[in-house]
């Protein structure tokens, strides 16, 4: 009895080779939720095999890839999504580093432009002291 | 004044982060929280020619507790939930989760039966209808067959006087 | 009796930190000399009594002594001698010792090598670094002490964890953690430069040696952390974005963009407050990842054990550093003066820090991918989850343009640089590397396999990497070598051109390497009976035979697998090991590294019960060994600029009375 059912988890019936494909594809895009950093392609644990069987069988069904997703969606949540999902809450994280770029490479060309345009001219009682103290000794500068 | 705008991301990320310690990151958030119960239409364990009747519970709060017999931690808590559903008069039906009959039924006889009823979920699809990460785990369902309340990992008394028993108080 | 004298040691240490950290900043603050005095004397002996809490902690793991809880719980009379003591940084408390007593060493070195610099700026510097050490022992005392004891005593330990058994847990954390905490130097600095306001640039040109060691410490961390887990656990990886790994790969990112804005700062005293803004994120993010990996707010195959209240004060311990130093930032920052004169769109500098504004977005980018999931929970009970996806899409089209301008960076002169001078000096280097694309792109799928469009920029890149790196050296060397003067100028180079050279060949070896290893890589995960072939790739595997094996702590599943490609034939042993103490099972993987692919063998799970019929992973992985060489070549180059004298101070008398003397003057 044991043997058979590993038989049967272990060596399914293949019988569509694009079917295998998409399985896999999915199968990669979704999380285990018990080995919560690997997909339900890699993990060994055995609802990632049942979620493996799910997806076999959906698709045998004729389920769409949206369809399938939706289905894992609705019972575990967006964390399932091995990739985070495009909606408002989300727009920080996938445009975050994007616009820090941008904002980044503008500020820096301002900083450039800034340096540019040159600093403020000496005034003269400014100039006047600097020359009085490029014409002092030099002694006490030395080490 | 914009030396101080790091200062001030970071304070907002330390509060972030305090109230994140607060957090179970492993405890997903059932995904079926205030939705209905997805539907048991299995054997139940006593009596494998009965359907699981979930209509009939309808205008009560009962707890469906996820089980199996190879795992330890149920072991521990089947007496425990006989004992806390007694006392506290809540009704506890159980799933008996990818496991073989005849030795659930036993595990039932050695540690003790807390349940009105347990459904037999032989391949674990229904389980995976309630987004089951692990066994046990403890779903608490209201009068209208909604689902209130998840709790991951086996009953304590901890556990049932402080996140059960007050879920099921509101939502009597 | 000699784990209370731990103890003791450790509090001993914690009251010579909190002198460390008072008297030295004090002293420096109010001229009383004697105090600044006593700032090297101190970090000395604090450093002594650290080592000797973690040689009484050894010695504890040495001698098995089961009465203190922390030995009762990551050790075995049974472990191998070597892992008994690799055990002592096993776990949470031991390990956070090994941190401690690593700042201890550093803050040694600071003090040490730090003769040449005014004792005032050296007191300030030594007395931050005590000031975290004061946490760190605070932390140890009350809340992770690794000399508790166990009454009663144990009979026999819990065993180290079978997957920290293997020779990469004897490097792996102390050079990790050696990388993490040396950059709680170049940070100490920039507190210093802060809190005296009246440096400009020189605490850059003293921070930069500091900065290049803990880099390059923390490279070998992360690479030997990334070896270990290809080699150890079995699924073929080697980086997985797992949180752990990214909370050591963001301050080497901001590290890397500090070790180029102290060449502006140092060369051309520009940037002061961005360097020191970036040194102080640096360490921050070391900080925030001990915090990460220690207190369970996320998940991760690293976690050490999990425990709320140890992170709430690793997160009070953060914002009093960190919020601390930004808030010094905040107020004295603009003290530390603007200088550096202008510089043109196309110079050196301008490159050096678009190579910052890129790295600080990736590592921006890390960072939000580590902790949306986090933030969203928190705000709005939302639960995504953010994988290697995510990180491929984001990080990678921000770290490339870096990487490709690191060759035009090099190239560009100071101040003014222009294209032209530009062109003319990575034309070949540039013709060349498109002749390869445009070569690569022709023979697609008609030499050997297919390779994506990803593949192809990947290993453009690299090759674009090493060969404007050449061209820069021939730039140097071409003039001097026509003349016959070639090898004197090669002599006469400094060794921090030469750790350049490296490391950014090594950056380009790097980038190829992954190219290749992952777009050309072939997977296969199949069943296979004992005496039947599979075959993946032109290569042949064959599964021999199974046998039970015993190692000194555990009992394994040995299966032997002849090979065959072409001519040759070989046999390989992948195990499956199941460890007595623990019942956790291992798969160890059998690998065998060549110079042009590696061959990747392990075992599954078993199909029967007799074991004659097994679940394989079989990959081939060419040139998987490159990566680990790109990266060894950066920590190199790290290692041959730290040679570079240019980067020590000479031993000068600073007169004491300057400062003084040109306040009258100017006044």
């Amino acid at each position: 009895m044991m043997l058979m059912a590993w038989a049967a988890l272990a060596l399914p019936a293949r019988a569509d080779a694009g079917l295998e494909q998409r399985e896999a594809e999915l199968a990669a895009k979704l999380r285990c939720v018990v080995c919560q950093n690997q997909t339900v392609a890699e993990s060994q644990a055995p609802i990632a095999k049942d979620m493996r069987q799910e997806i076999r069988a959906q698709l045998a069904q004729g389920r769409s890839d949206a369809d399938v997703v939706a289905f894992f969606e609705q019972r575990y949540g967006s964390f399932v999504r091995y990739t985070p999902p495009w909606r408002p809450t989300t727009w920080l994280l996938w445009c975050g580093p994007f616009v820090a770029v941008f904002a980044g490479l503008a500020l820096l060309r301002r900083t450039l432009k800034q340096r540019q345009t040159g600093a403020a001219p000496l005034t003269t009682a400014e100039r006047e002291r600097a020359d009085d103290w490029l014409r002092q000794p030099d002694e006490e500068s030395r080490p | 004044m914009r030396f101080a705008l790091p200062l001030a991301i970071f304070l907002a990320l330390a509060v972030m982060l305090g109230l994140g310690l607060q957090r179970d990151p492993r405890a997903l958030q059932t995904a079926l929280l205030n939705q209905p119960a997805p539907a048991i239409a299995r054997p139940l364990l006593e009596d494998p020619r009965q359907q699981f009747d979930q209509a009939s519970l309808r205008g009560q709060v009962w707890l469906l507790n996820v089980w199996a017999s190879w795992c330890a931690p149920c072991r521990q808590e089947l007496p425990l939930l006989v004992e806390f559903s007694r006392r506290d008069q809540v009704p506890v039906y159980g799933l008996n989760y990818k496991d073989q009959p005849d030795k659930a039924r036993a595990l039932l006889r050695v540690a003790g039966n807390p349940y009105v009823a347990s459904a037999v979920d032989a391949d674990g699809r229904t389980g995976m209808d309630f987004g089951i990460q692990g066994v046990p785990e403890t779903f608490v369902i209201d009068g209208q067959g909604r689902v209130r309340y998840r709790h991951l990992g086996p009953v304590t008394a901890e556990v049932w006087q402080q996140k059960l028993l007050p879920v099921v108080k509101a939502v009597q | 009796m000699i784990a209370e004298l731990g103890v003791f040691s450790m509090v001993l240490s914690l009251i010579v930190a909190f002198v460390l950290a008072c008297l030295p900043l004090a002293g420096a603050q109010l001229g009383i000399r004697s105090w600044v005095a006593l700032a090297r004397p101190a970090a000395a002996l604090h450093c002594l009594l650290s080592l000797l809490s973690i040689a009484i902690l050894t010695w504890c793991f040495r001698a098995g002594d089961f009465s203190v809880l922390y030995v009762a719980a990551n050790s075995h009379s049974e472990l191998p001698m070597m892992y008994k003591l690799t055990a002592v940084w096993g776990g949470h408390e031991g390990s956070m010792l090994l941190w401690q007593v690593m700042l201890a060493c550093w803050t040694l070195a600071v003090a040490w090598r730090s003769r040449a610099l005014p004792p005032a700026f050296v007191a300030r510097v030594l007395a931050v670094l005590g000031w975290i050490s004061v946490g760190l022992l605070l932390f140890l005392l009350f809340l992770s002490n690794p000399f508790t004891r166990l009454v009663p005593a144990a009979l026999e330990g819990k065993d180290l964890n079978p997957l920290l058994q293997d020779p990469g847990m004897v490097f792996h954390p102390p050079l990790l953690y050696m990388g993490y905490v040396g950059f709680a130097v170049p940070f100490a600095f920039a507190l210093a430069a802060l809190i005296s306001g009246e440096l400009g640039a020189a605490w850059a040109r003293w921070s930069r040696s500091w900065t290049l060691a803990a880099w390059g410490f923390l490279t070998l961390g992360i690479l030997l952390g990334s070896a270990w887990a290809y080699y150890v656990l079995g699924w073929g990886g080697w980086w997985f974005w797992d949180p752990v790994e990214n909370a050591s790969f963001m301050p080497w990112l901001l590290g890397t963009a500090l070790l180029h804005s102290l060449i502006v700062t140092d060369q051309r005293g520009a940037f002061r407050s961005w360097s020191a803004l970036l040194a102080i994120c640096a360490f921050s993010l070391c900080l925030l990842g001990t915090f990460l990996v220690r207190s369970g707010v996320l998940t991760s195959v690293h976690a050490f054990a999990v425990d709320p209240g140890r992170g709430l004060f690793i997160l009070c311990f953060i914002v009093a550093v960190v919020g601390t130093s930004l808030w010094l930032f905040a107020w004295r920052a603009a003290a530390l003066g603007q200088g550096g004169g202008q510089f043109g769109m196309l110079s050196r500098e301008t490159l050096l820090l678009v190579n910052n504004v890129l790295f600080s977005a990736a590592a921006l980018a890390v960072l939000l991918g580590t902790l949306y999931p986090l933030a969203l929970d928190v705000l709005s009970d939302e639960k995504i989850s953010v994988g290697p996806p995510y990180f491929q899409a984001v990080f990678l089209p921000l770290v490339l343009p870096a990487v490709a301008l690191m060759g035009v960076g090099a190239v560009a002169r100071w101040k003014l640089g222009t294209w032209a001078e530009i062109w003319r000096r990575l034309r070949a280097a540039l013709a060349w590397s498109a002749v390869c694309a445009v070569v690569l792109v022709l023979s697609n799928g008609r030499l050997g396999p297919r390779i994506s469009p990803a593949t192809l920029l990947g290993v453009t890149l690299g090759l674009w990497c090493v060969l404007s790196t050449l061209a820069h050296a021939w730039q140097r060397l071409a003039p001097a070598w026509r003349e016959g003067q070639g090898w004197q100028r090669l002599a006469r180079q400094p060794w921090g051109w030469w750790g350049m050279l490296m490391a950014h060949a090594g950056v380009g070896i790097f980038v190829l390497a992954v190219s290749l290893a992952d777009g050309l890589e072939s997977k296969r995960e199949t069943s296979v009976a004992q005496g039947e072939t599979v075959e993946l790739a032109g290569y042949r595997f064959r599964f021999d035979s199974l046998a039970p094996a015993a190692g000194p702590n555990y009992d394994a599943q040995r299966a032997q697998f002849s090979v065959r490609h072409g001519n040759e034939q070989w046999l390989m042993y992948p195990e499956k090991r199941v460890f007595r103490a623990q019942t956790m099972g291992l798969s160890q993987a059998a690998i065998d590294s060549g110079w042009t692919r590696d061959v990747f063998v392990a075992l599954g799970e078993p199909l029967d019960e007799a074991g004659s019929r097994w679940t394989v992973r079989l990959q081939i992985k060419p040139f998987m060994d490159w990566i680990w060489l790109g990266t060894l070549m950066m920590a190199l180059g790290a290692g041959l600029s730290l040679m570079d004298t240019r980067f020590r101070v000479a031993r000068q008398r600073l007169p004491q009375r300057a400062p003084k003397a040109l306040q009258e003057r100017l006044s």
